[in-house]
């Protein structure tokens, strides 16, 4: 919508999808939850199922902009817009969510991790349409964590991580660690979670965990942040989330 | 008169529009409409130094909908070039502006052709197919780099970009300054603001030819100004141009003066001969409103051997885009800094200089608060660098080098005329009720445990309600003086008629109190109107916290005038001396207390049945008083700001956890509107310490023209601002004095807010001298003074 009122973009058709009703709703299926690309953060936010299986993305939502941009906005639009700092997106592959899309030649899924391949693009080609997200059930066993830091409540993220880690005392045991708003997707850091896997959370493993981030990380620059100043960021939620999980 | 305990004068009445508002009833100018209304789009410059080769309009008048591009030939036809002159600044260079750029641009969003369609989206689209050829020029946008002698001089025909310069000093300074026993020095830079009014600037022009009318509708804060301003540059009679300013949301000085823009749409409707609607959008106004601020300043403050403050010095470089703003100029803010840093405090010796330069970037304007924000971040930090010298408590060393009540009114080292202010009054209403000293002991704890806050206190003195002598030698047209005239209508009711004006402020309904008071009615009786250059009394108009100041006089002299004539017409009636009766609550009393008749009977008796009152008894009903501030230049108004800040230092964020603000507001009309003036320009000038800035590259292009990149501050940043007013009853024999607030909240929040946070960081050995002090550029001064210097 900015886009069009800006004048960035003047499309020659635009097409309303508000009233298909497949699109919406979320769904307590067997082996995972349904939700349809246009359901509103609303929606999710006041979901019992949400909140009890997909307890990442019911904790992500408070930090999504203001109450009057989720009573809008949508979690297809948020995926396929493919704000490098969003928080659906980076959830969802956290979460392992599957992406399923529809085309011409019928439907398609995608790992929520291989969906973002740029700033502001997505594996969804033009013709296709996002149709709903597939969330597998969150296991026991499991803390989550989400954090951010952004200039004033609400805005976009400076940089934020979204993640798991097992439930197992004082030692970091297989963490799953997604960062986003440093780079222009989000960005599964396999080289900080190689890091902490199986370690107790002393100093040095916290240092080293600061250190390998550099591997996982290629912040950008922009007027809100400096790239070397994102890395920072996200070196400090890093060590602050995953010390606040495990007192958890 | 009415005692003071039953007066409207002192009562937290709500705003009677308060509802209109809340409820989205407000009547803004786009809310307007005309027949045979067309709409505006403005082309404007993409670059901010360039020259304009050609312009193609054809494509464009091929578009649906696209009635007239305009062009500048076409706007010069109709209406004349303008310069900002101003008499107390002869020298300042101040190269002739157009309405619509002639060859060349001199910022970004400098308009360049009009495009006139049936719609605004008409016209949009249709300003997309206007061809035009540009040169690019290099831009100068620093202040440093414009201030040099080696970069280019930005407009033809100048050999220099400086627009002014200027030196306020005492003969000693030199000598003070070498004899003093220490001098401590900071270097500052003050980023660019905006002001940001919820409603943007809005104008609907409609020309009518039969009888030769300009009728204006605008959101803007000066209609009897304006009125004279679209009169001389379009060659009509200022009569037949009638400006109306309805509801307007947010002024802050944006809407002070005049813009090319909106010369330029008065122009159109000329042209056309039709009404034409413009509004900026939120993208325009990032590009168009006057900015403020931008100033670098190098400053000293010398203390002797005893650590008493000998001398301030400073030397500013105050970058204003490529004009002086028309029609009063920009400078005033590079002047408050110069003549009120250190005004609170005692000392001897004193310089400021001043430079004021041009560069490529849209205009400086007159921002709420104009310049004060700066001499008082100067002022109080390098107090609070002093007092760290002498290892004395901020707090202590204010009080002890306070001006005190006794030597005023005087003169300041800086020349300026100060008047009583409640200095220290202002500094322990403060001070004991953020009860700053236990804050102390608890900031002292948590540092044990790594945790940084720091407390913050500001002391600012403000100039507020310039009088007509200055608007006099500037030859300036511009009223010192304001107006009210009181109408009493059947069933009782005084209309009231303001030449101040509304913009948020509640200065309007003020003024009602005022009325209501002096008359001996309820404030529910007085209708105010304002804004409408031919309906209301000519004056002035709000800006520099005048409203409240000039409206109450203007509306007690008025109300007593009315108040005459009705004891009289009462005595009269009741053949009784008009002496022997009172008005109170709405009725008319005999000073016993004994009931007459309500003032609603006498009105009606002096409207409908004139055949009831003596043959000679010709009542007067309504009065008019106007009234300029002929004694004072300025009056000196002061208050002090406190912050408690907690500082991470991992991260540079800084969480204002608590701030307070105490005035000397003199008479107070209305504490809960008062109140919230101070509250809103608290959250403003704390926007400006920790948020706001307009960024641009080195070519001059903005780079944060959106609300999502500019950043305000929101309700989750802001804690509840605690006011500690400081306030003088009203005594009911005079006028009431009340001193405007209307820019004190903005005045001292940055200073607070800067010295909460060096004080914060003052253990890691950092300290910070800029604003907005953002979180990097905070982590960036505790990096440097972390790591072991080099070598
Ligand atoms: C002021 C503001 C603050 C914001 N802050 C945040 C924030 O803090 N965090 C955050 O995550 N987001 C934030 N957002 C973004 C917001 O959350 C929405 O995700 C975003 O605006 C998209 O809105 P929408 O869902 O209505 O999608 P739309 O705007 O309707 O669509 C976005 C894009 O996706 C395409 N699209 C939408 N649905 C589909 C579909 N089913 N299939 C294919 N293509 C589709 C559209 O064509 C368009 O290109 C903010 C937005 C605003 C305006």
């Amino acid at each position: 919508m900015p886009m069009l009122n800006m004048r960035v973009s003047s499309p020659a058709a635009l097409i309303d999808i508000n009233r298909i009703e497949t699109l919406r709703g979320i769904e307590d299926r067997p082996d995972c939850v349904r939700v349809g690309a246009m359901t509103r953060y609303v929606e999710l936010q006041e979901s019992a199922v949400i909140r009890a299986h997909v307890p990442l993305l019911a904790m992500a939502l408070p930090l999504v902009a203001h109450v009057a941009i989720r009573n809008r906005g949508t979690i297809g639009g948020s995926l396929c817009l493919s704000d490098p700092a969003a928080e659906t997106p980076a959830c969802c592959v956290a979460a392992q969510a599957q992406i399923v899309l529809a085309g011409p030649s019928g439907c398609r899924t995608v790992a929520a991790e291989d969906f973002a391949i740029g700033l502001y693009e997505t594996e969804r080609q033009p013709d296709e349409i996002l149709v709903e997200v597939l969330f597998p059930k969150a296991v026991s066993g499991r803390i989550f964590f989400v954090d951010e830091f952004s200039r004033r409540k609400g805005d976009f993220a400076i940089v934020g991580l979204a993640g798991s880690i097992r439930d197992k005392g004082s030692t970091v045991n297989d963490p799953r660690l997604v960062f986003f708003g440093s780079d222009n997707r989000p960005i599964l850091a396999h080289a900080a979670a190689a890091a902490i896997d199986g370690r107790p959370w002393s100093d040095a493993v916290r240092q080293a965990a600061s250190e390998s981030l550099d591997d996982d990380l290629d912040p950008m620059d922009s007027i809100h942040a400096s790239a070397n100043y994102r890395r920072r960021l996200a070196k400090v939620l890093l060590s602050r989330v995953i010390t606040r999980a495990l007192a958890s | 008169m009415t005692s003071s305990a039953e007066s409207p004068i002192g009562a937290s009445l709500p705003r009677s529009r308060a509802a209109r508002f809340v409820t989205g009833k407000g009547r803004y100018t786009d809310d307007f409409t005309a027949p045979r209304m067309l709409f505006a789009a403005f082309i404007r410059s993409p670059y901010a130094h360039a020259r304009i080769l050609h312009i193609d309009a054809s494509a464009a008048m091929e578009r649906p909908g696209a009635r007239r591009v305009l062009t500048a030939k076409d706007i010069a036809a109709v209406c004349k070039p303008y310069r900002a002159v101003n008499n107390i600044f002869p020298t300042m260079n101040s190269p002739l502006q157009h309405a619509v750029a002639i060859e060349k641009v001199h910022y970004q969003g400098e308009p360049v052709a009009i495009v006139i369609a049936d719609t605004r989206a008409q016209a949009e689209d249709a300003a997309e197919h206007v061809q035009i050829d540009w040169e690019p020029l290099p831009a100068v946008t620093d202040a440093e780099a414009a201030a040099s002698s080696k970069t280019p001089v930005i407009h033809e025909g100048f050999d220099t970009n400086l627009c002014f310069q200027t030196k306020i000093e005492t003969p000693d300074i030199d000598k003070c300054l070498q004899e003093a026993a220490a001098i401590i020095e900071e270097s500052f830079i003050f980023g660019r603001h905006t002001g940001v009014p919820l409603e943007m600037r809005t104008i609907l022009a409609n020309y009518d030819a039969s009888d030769g009318i300009l009728t204006v509708t605008q959101s803007h804060q000066v209609p009897h100004e304006l009125q004279g301003i679209y009169a001389r540059q379009l060659g009509l009679a200022e009569s037949k141009v009638h400006v109306i300013c309805p509801d307007v949301g947010g002024a802050f000085g944006i809407k002070l003066q005049a813009y090319n823009d909106e010369i330029a749409i008065c122009a159109a409707a000329v042209i056309l001969q039709r009404p034409v609607k413009y509004q900026v959008d939120r993208l325009e106004a990032f590009i168009s409103d006057v900015q403020a601020r931008d100033h670098h300043v190098k400053a000293k403050i010398a203390l002797d051997a005893n650590n008493d403050i000998l001398a301030f010095a400073v030397e500013d470089i105050f970058a204003i885009g490529p004009y002086p703003q028309f029609p009063r100029s920009s400078l005033q803010e590079g002047f408050h800094v110069i003549q009120l840093t250190g005004a609170p405090y005692r000392f001897r010796d004193y310089r400021g200089v001043l430079q004021v330069v041009f560069q490529n970037k849209v205009n400086a304007g007159l921002y709420r608060a104009v310049g004060q924000p700066i001499s008082c971040a100067l002022t109080e930090r390098m107090i609070d660098m002093a007092a760290r010298h002498a290892g004395r408590d901020p707090i202590d060393f204010r009080r002890e080098h306070y001006r005190r009540e006794a030597e005023f009114p005087c003169k300041s080292p800086s020349n300026v005329a100060l008047t009583k202010m409640a200095l220290l009054q202002c500094h322990d209403a403060v001070v004991d009720g953020m009860q700053i000293r236990a804050l102390r002991k608890e900031q002292a704890a948590l540092r044990e445990r790594g945790i940084l806050r720091g407390i913050g206190i500001a002391t600012f003195v403000e100039l507020v309600n310039p009088g007509p002598n200055y608007y006099t030698n500037a030859g300036l047209a511009v009223s010192a003086q304001d107006a009210c005239t009181l109408r009493l209508e059947p069933g009782g009711t005084v209309r009231c008629r303001v030449s101040l004006s509304e913009f948020g402020q509640g200065t309007d309904f003020s003024i009602g109190q005022v009325v209501a008071a002096t008359l001996g009615i309820t404030a529910s009786a007085v209708e105010v109107e304002c804004g409408d250059s031919w309906t209301a009394p000519f004056g002035g108009g709000s800006w520099a916290s005048r409203g409240i100041m000039m409206g109450s006089e203007a509306g007690w002299r008025a109300a007593r005038t009315l108040r005459e004539s009705i004891l009289k017409t009462a005595g009269q009636l009741l053949q009784c001396p008009a002496e022997s009766l009172d008005i109170r609550a709405g009725e008319i009393v005999e000073v016993s207390g004994r009931a007459r008749m309500s003032v609603a009977e006498l009105a009606n008796i002096a409207h409908y049945r004139q055949g009831l009152l003596p043959k000679d008894c010709q009542p007067e009903l309504t009065a008019t008083s106007h009234y300029s501030p002929r004694d004072l230049d300025y009056v000196s108004s002061a208050g002090v700001q406190s912050s408690y800040v907690e500082v991470d230092a991992e991260t540079g964020f800084v969480r204002l956890l608590r701030h307070g603000v105490s005035h000397d507001s003199g008479n107070v009309i209305n504490p809960l509107l008062l109140a919230e003036q101070l509250r809103g320009g608290a959250v403003q000038g704390i926007g400006s310490a920790l948020y706001e800035e307009c960024l641009y590259d080195e070519d001059g292009q903005l780079l944060n023209g959106t609300l999502a990149d500019y950043l305000v501050p929101m309700a989750a940043e802001i804690p509840d601002i605690e006011i500690y007013d400081v306030a003088t009853p009203w005594q009911p024999t005079g006028a009431p004095k009340p001193k405007g607030v209307g820019e004190a909240g903005v005045a001292g929040a940055s200073a607070a807010i800067l010295n909460a946070i060096n004080d914060a960081i003052y253990p890691l050995g950092a300290s910070i001298a800029q604003i907005p002090c953002t979180p990097e550029r905070l982590l960036d001064v505790i990096d440097r003074a972390r790591k072991p210097p080099a070598g």
